[in-house]
């Protein structure tokens, strides 16, 4: 069946690609390099997928043999290889066509960030009035707090990374420091939120002097691999000294944000009775919300405006050529400090409200993946760009959240008709050359396999085996995240955002592509 | 004296598992400057490999003679490990070639973070636990002397100095080997007289891949437990010991594997387990600001 459909795309069209691709990729040349991908994905899914220990109820290790999985990784990396190589064919022709067309970037680019941030003043009053305090909970708190947070951390080490190109993969340790310090001084000394907060940024900033300071004259890997270790180091020691952290088990009943000293509970004292309005919790989570949004805000105009001055072209400058600045006078090691304290500072900034929000931390919340998440959403949006970076802590971050919600994703893969989906997708799409009549047959493949499922019409026997027993969209956000990684540095290294527009410019602002600007040396 | 030969023996064993892994890192660095960050996880992958090689032999072959299960069990965790790393060679790292410098890196930290997720998901969060091999053990010293040498320190050691022997041997004496050198001292010059650079890092990482495989299996072999967040502590610390002997060089794997295996089973022994970890990741950060080209390093000379 697939043989037929190659050999029936017409014989121009398969000259034309040969000759797009300066290589003669015929349909039989396709089909082989299909197999061997197939081939490829069944020897790597054997031992690991083929088998899978089971333990029994004393412990006891017990092979189980799991043949269908394997064929379908097979069939999948046989039709997805296919589709590929039909779509590069396809993509390599379009491109000759289709006009560049860029006027509307250049608008959208100069309205996003004041309409952005109009959205994000006026959200959660919108949901209030939509949906009502009790649902508009769970929106503020885990898509806008949480989101804004990752936002903030983002921004931070963007100072680090994007701007003075100095690759930090130990940036959760001044999240840490920030987190801690906030828990500490508030439980031991009972001192307040509000006093705390520089108190933490500052800290932080100290941690990363003092850390920065014999390392940063170490070139990119190297400075890399020392920052993890930095920050593995910080999270051995929260692990391991009980009596000042806490150890394993964190810190709880961390004191809650107060607003100009009064709490947001249901007391005489509390925020709502001062206000004479009813009690509701939504209140303090929406204080919580404002709280962070002007972090992330001064954070962001922080970066902006010292883009501007002597050291954040310093940083650029850095970053772009460390031996030329060197022999210009510009101070390598004063320069880099500065860009490491910086985002050390705002690392703790947003540490020390997540402690707050959370009311409990514990060195789990600071492992490497959560460095990892962070400098994803930096590279990912864009090194260097703040749009892209706040794009991307909303989709990486919002995604996250997402997949906790999705119990129809849930339903559909456990009894196995979203398995059948992708894998008709995946077969529709590495038969047809065609893109949008693939797209259209699959579109309306998956609505039929959806509605024969809903009406219960779906033979249980056909569909149950491939189902994914307790499937849990959340157990695959890593897997997701570390595609999502690999995939962007393969497609667009240079992040969503792939322009760069210069601080300083000559009558006129033009912005250069991403693939101009330096990653810097360390 | 008795407890250090003994902490002596113990860390020399950890030692060779370090080296062991620290071997790929240092060869995929030397040829194409990136740090395999995925390259802990490829160990952890291997681990488990051995374990579900070695339940399949024992309990659907029905193979009862432990040697012989080992040896198939490592040349087939060798073989499979091997398909593995290259295909990841082939998907994330070699379309970044030529991209910008710290493409491949975070790349590599993608795949590290999709491999630990992805044996966490077809294998199940728990850990994996094995019935203890080569129980046997001698007492060394004679009598009056409490010192004990366990039959899978001695597998771990034969195994790892075999296994180094033919190593050196594929390096220094074949074609592939000086192809491999070849490419690492210049690859555009090694690609002008006619060596594939693509093949040989492609061999490269298959090379890195199965001495992990090795490793993972006498890992599997000696700790008796395996889980899906095994790969991270110790591919840090083997990259640790690269960088300790000096990272491009082979002897310096080796020998920074067993510093790094001998420093925090002592600092284990003698002050705290708690902190041998700090222990590891402080040594790399003193060696890397006191001395960046390690024990054996070359010194890297800046060009402008």
């Amino acid at each position: 069946m697939t043989a037929a459909s190659q050999s029936s795309a017409p014989a121009g069209a398969v000259q034309r690609i040969a000759s797009a691709t300066g290589e003669p990729m015929n349909g039989a040349e396709r089909l082989k390099q299909a197999a061997a991908a197939a081939v490829l994905a069944a020897m790597l899914c054997v031992p690991i997928i083929l088998l899978h220990a089971e333990a029994d109820g004393v412990g006891a290790l017990h092979p189980i043999v799991r043949p269908l999985p394997v064929a379908i990784f097979a069939f999948l990396a046989f039709f997805g290889r296919l589709a590929t190589l039909n779509f590069a064919a396809e993509g390599k022709r379009e491109r000759v066509a289709k006009p560049a067309a860029t006027g509307w970037r250049a608008t959208v680019s100069r309205l996003l960030p004041p309409i952005g941030l109009a959205v994000l003043f006026l959200y959660p009053f919108v949901l209030v009035t939509i949906l009502g305090a009790g649902k508009s909970l769970k929106w503020v708190d885990s898509y806008g707090i949480q989101i804004l947070i990752y936002v903030m951390l983002g921004w931070g080490l963007n100072i680090v990374v994007g701007l003075a190109g100095l690759l930090d993969l130990g940036y959760v340790a001044f999240y840490a420091v920030g987190a801690y310090s906030y828990a500490l001084l508030a439980t031991t000394f009972g001192l307040s939120f509000w006093i705390c907060l520089p108190l933490a940024g500052i800290l932080a900033a100290m941690w990363g002097i003092m850390l920065g300071f014999p390392v940063l004259r170490l070139r990119g890997d190297y400075l890399a691999i020392v920052t993890l270790a930095f920050g593995e180091i910080i999270r051995t020691i929260l692990v391991n000294w009980v009596a000042f952290t806490g150890g394993g088990a964190g810190i709880e009943s961390i004191p809650k944000i107060t607003f100009f000293g009064l709490r947001f509970a249901s007391a005489p004292d509390g925020f709502d009775q001062f206000f004479h309005i009813p009690f509701s919790p939504i209140h303090g989570k929406m204080f919580l919300y404002y709280v962070i949004l002007c972090l992330a805000l001064l954070t962001n105009l922080v970066s902006m405006r010292l883009r501007r001055l002597p050291i954040g072209r310093a940083w650029e400058a850095l970053r772009e050529d460390e031996i030329a600045c060197r022999s210009l006078g510009v101070n390598t090691t004063n320069t880099k400090l500065t860009a490491f304290a910086l985002g050390a500072f705002f690392g703790g900034l947003a540490g020390s409200f997540f402690a707050v929000r959370q009311g409990f931390i514990s060195p789990e919340s600071f492992t490497f993946s959560e460095s990892a998440t962070i400098l994803a959403i930096v590279v990912l949006g864009g090194m260097g760009s703040q749009i892209g970076v706040a794009l991307a802590a909303v989709f990486l971050i919002g995604g996250f959240e997402l997949l906790r919600e999705l119990d129809f994703l849930r339903a559909v893969m456990s009894d196995g008709a979203g398995v059948v989906i992708i894998c008709l997708a995946v077969f529709i799409f590495g038969v047809t050359p065609r893109r949008r009549v693939a797209a259209q047959i699959v579109l309306a493949m998956a609505v039929i396999v959806l509605a024969l499922r809903f009406f219960q019409l779906l033979p249980t026997a056909i569909v149950a085996p491939f189902g994914i027993p307790d499937f849990d969209p959340a157990q695959y956000r890593g897997l997701l995240f570390g595609l999502a990684m690999v995939v962007m540095m393969i497609v667009r290294p240079r992040g969503f955002v792939s322009t760069r527009s210069p601080s300083i410019f000559l009558k006129e602002r033009k912005t250069v592509s991403g693939d101009l600007v330096k990653e810097g040396h360390g | 004296m008795d407890n250090f030969l003994q902490q002596l023996i113990n860390g020399l064993t950890l030692g060779s598992i370090y080296g062991l892994i620290a071997i790929g890192y240092t060869m995929v660095y030397g040829i194409i400057g990136m740090i395999n960050f995925a390259h802990g996880d490829v160990f952890m992958l291997s681990a488990f490999i051995a374990l579900l090689v070695f339940l399949f032999l024992t309990q659907i072959l029905g193979v009862t003679s432990l040697p012989v299960a080992f040896i198939i069990v490592l040349i087939c965790g060798m073989a499979l490990t091997s398909i593995w790393n290259w295909a990841i060679e082939r998907i994330a790292y070699r379309p970044l070639r030529g991209s910008f410098r710290l493409a491949p890196l975070i790349s590599a930290i993608g795949m590290s973070t999709f491999l630990s997720n992805f044996v966490q998901i077809v294998q199940g969060p728990r850990n994996k636990p094995m019935p203890p091999m080569f129980t046997d053990i001698i007492h060394v010293g004679g009598a009056g002397h409490d010192i004990v040498l366990q039959y899978r320190q001695i597998v771990i050691m034969v195994v790892t100095v075999a296994l180094l022997g033919g190593f050196w041997w594929l390096v220094q004496k074949t074609a592939l080997g000086r192809a491999q050198r070849a490419t690492e001292q210049d690859s555009k010059m090694a690609a002008l007289i006619g060596v594939d650079v693509d093949r040989t890092i492609s061999i490269t990482f298959v090379i890195g891949a199965a001495l992990a495989a090795v490793a993972g299996a006498l890992y599997m072999m000696y700790y008796g437990v395996v889980s899906f967040s095994d790969g991270f502590l110790p591919g840090v610390k083997a990259f640790t010991a690269a960088v300790l002997g000096g990272i491009g060089s082979l002897p310096g794997a080796v020998l920074g594997g067993l510093t790094i295996g001998l420093i925090e089973v002592f600092w284990a022994a003698y002050f705290s387990s708690d902190y041998k970890d700090v222990a590891a990741f402080s040594i790399l950060a003193i060696t890397l600001i006191f001395m960046p080209s390690g024990i054996l390093g070359r010194p890297e000379i800046e060009k402008v």
